[in-house]
């Protein structure tokens, strides 16, 4: 039974992927001007890097072929090279992925931490001042551009207050390595911005899940059977109250993804992020092909494995 | 379908049956109006007694007032950057209540005609998304399990899953930097959550007994979801869309803000843009920047409220949250 579950989920995943592949394949032909035009006008390519441009994506074959191409190119990690500089793409994110994935992950696991905290905190109090104050307070957050609230931050604590570097990922240059604490000292206020951009849906998710709870029969026979305030709270009442929050864990992944190509941007931090604003700012289409194909790729997976544990957390979905 | 036959399906179908008895016959048509007349006084009241909703409301038609009579307030010199005549760069003053950009620009003015293309491309591309969300949801709820229900499901399913707004920003990447490359790429990403929710209380609607006696009388598949399906469904997609503005708005700024927005037009995010871009943190420039980010964070929050709002009245099972 549970193997039938994990296995339809698996199917669905890969069939993501198709399709991702293949909007990505469209994307890139519905564009001004043919690939070919706009690999010849790159003038920093060489002739041996567009030949092999040429041969690996098969650009002069006929649309259907190019696809099936397309396809086993990309299936088997070939990515191309970029139109600007002719480096083979793989090695361009290679070297970027890693400080997007610390900056995604610190992001989004504080903004999801706190923000379920703060959740649980107010719907179990629902009209407290602490309730009211902490719900207008994710409301105001989630109407915030978070690369106009990155700016914000950027100007006031590394501006005029001097309390943090100005941006990129390091101050160390060349030989010595980074050290963590100076690693950390440039990562607080990307990371600050991402979290308070997306902890206020977290809040919300979790506070109605809480309100939601809070009625049920079996808070009341908790609570009739003598345990404490607080033992309901966290034996009864969050456990059931989690799936929505989880949920929105994993999929948060996709837009926090998104979010932190601006992020990126305002704080010159060297990931994904930053190599996609380059791309755009050089229309180097190849990179932004990958860099799409990529974020699909972390979200299908982050999906699938959610997908998984929820089927192990609550057996009732298995029956959907 | 001939009006006397399907008089009274149309009344039955009424969601609000409170036993008023009619004193004289009236015409199907009267009899929706007369209906739809009742619910929207009703919701209304529901709207007008929420506070936040009011204050939300109060300041979307602040807004849109402004946008609309921006021409007006502002001259076409004084956001050109070869005429402008003010100081470069001078924080608040007397003459400049939100001081100037770096071509001597009033921030103001930029803020009161940024506010046009903000609001345009917030609702255009919300029509955009709600039209493809609802068309699918209506259609994939109608059929609901069938094979095209399959295929408009998945299809949602991935809009739902892949990050949408790095799709929005390589689409607006790859289609160049148009005012209307930018509505489309928005629309285009931001439809899916609408069809889910359509979909669902197509679903629902669809097992009423009202719409089996419409097929019944022989009514085809375009008939009942125009006429019956719809009507209901039609307060939710509304909430939803009024939600979608705020989605739609804040991408906007963003793909303003990563160089993909119009460069003819100025919008509150392109500020930003040009703010960031002129150096504003190193030099200090804040006159410049913080303006059109409370300018976009107040309507997000206005349109959300009154979305929140909405979506109440015509769920009442979120009626208790707040």
């Amino acid at each position: 039974m549970r193997l039938r579950y994990i296995r339809r989920k698996c199917g669905w995943a890969l069939l993501t992927l198709w399709f991702v592949l293949t909007a990505n394949f469209f994307l890139f032909r519905i564009m001004p001007g043919d690939p070919i035009g706009l690999l010849a006008r790159s003038q920093r390519l060489s002739a041996e890097a567009l030949a092999h441009q040429l041969t690996l994506f098969g650009l002069d074959r006929p649309l259907p072929l190019q696809y099936l191409i397309y396809l086993k190119q990309t299936l088997t990690g070939h990515l191309g090279v970029s139109i600007i500089s002719g480096t083979d793409i793989s090695t361009l994110i290679a070297g970027r992925i890693w400080p997007t994935v610390l900056l995604v992950g610190v992001g989004t696991g504080l903004a999801a931490l706190v923000g379920v905290l703060i959740g649980i905190k107010g719907g179990w109090a629902r009209g407290t001042s602490f309730d009211r104050s902490s719900l207008y307070g994710s409301l105001l957050l989630y109407a915030t551009p978070e690369g106009w609230l990155g700016m914000l931050l950027l100007i006031t604590f590394a501006g005029t207050l001097g309390w943090f570097p100005a941006g990129g990922y390091t101050s160390s240059s060349g030989d010595t390595a980074p050290q963590l604490g100076d690693i950390a000292s440039h990562l607080f206020l990307p990371a600050l911005t991402l979290t308070l951009g997306y902890i206020g849906s977290f809040v919300i998710v979790m506070r109605s899940s809480m309100i939601d709870v809070k009625d049920e029969d079996y808070i009341t026979t908790a609570r009739a059977k003598g345990l404490s305030d607080g033992q309901v709270r966290r034996r009864h009442a969050v456990p059931n109250a989690f799936l929505p929050s989880f949920t929105l864990i994993v999929l948060s992944v996709g837009f926090i993804l998104g979010g932190a190509i601006v992020v990126e941007t305002v704080f010159s931090w060297p990931g994904l992020g930053l190599l996609t604003y380059q791309a755009i700012k050089d229309q180097d289409y190849p990179v932004l092909q990958a860099v799409f194909l990529l974020s699909s790729l972390a979200v299908i997976m982050a999906n699938l494995v959610a997908d998984i544990t929820y089927g192990f957390l609550d057996p009732r979905i298995e029956e959907v | 379908m001939s009006n006397e036959i399907s008089d009274p399906t149309a009344a039955s179908g009424a969601a609000d049956n409170e036993g008023r008895r009619p004193e004289r016959l009236l015409s199907r048509r009267q009899l929706t109006a007369r209906r739809r007349r009742d619910s929207f006084t009703r919701n209304w009241g529901m709207f007008k007694a929420n506070k936040q909703a009011m204050v939300g409301l109060g300041i979307l038609v602040f807004f849109t007032v402004v946008a609309f009579l921006s021409p007006l307030l502002v001259s076409a010199d004084a956001i050109d950057p070869a005429a402008a005549s003010g100081p470069p760069n001078s924080p608040p003053s007397a003459n400049y209540w939100l001081g100037t950009d770096s071509f001597g620009r009033s921030v103001l003015s930029l803020l009161i005609v940024g506010s046009r293309v903000s609001l345009l491309v917030g609702v255009t591309a919300t029509i955009g998304a709600v039209l493809i969300g609802a068309t699918v949801g209506l259609v994939s709820g109608y059929y609901g399990g069938t094979r095209i229900d399959t295929v408009l499901g998945t299809l949602t399913d991935w809009f739902l899953v892949i990050p949408w707004l790095v799709l929005a920003i390589v689409m607006a990447a790859i289609l160049g930097p148009t005012l209307f490359n930018v509505i489309l790429v928005i629309a285009v990403t931001s439809w899916a959550m609408t069809a889910r929710i359509v979909r669902a209380q197509t679903l629902s609607v669809r097992r009423r007994p009202f719409i089996e006696r419409a097929r019944a009388l022989g009514a085809s598949d375009w008939s009942i979801i125009t006429h019956h399906v719809l009507p209901n469904v039609f307060p939710v997609i509304f909430a939803q869309a009024v939600l979608t503005v705020a989605v739609a708005i804040l991408s906007e700024t963003t793909l303003a803000i990563l160089g993909l927005g119009d460069p003819t037009a100025i919008s509150w995010g392109r500020i930003i843009e040009e703010a960031f871009n002129a150096g504003s943190m190193a030099n200090g420039y804040w006159w410049w920047m913080i303006p059109p980010g409370i300018a976009i964070i107040c309507v997000t929050l206005a349109v959300t409220m009154c979305g929140y709002a909405l979506e109440e009245i015509f769920n009442p099972k979120l009626r208790r949250r707040h």
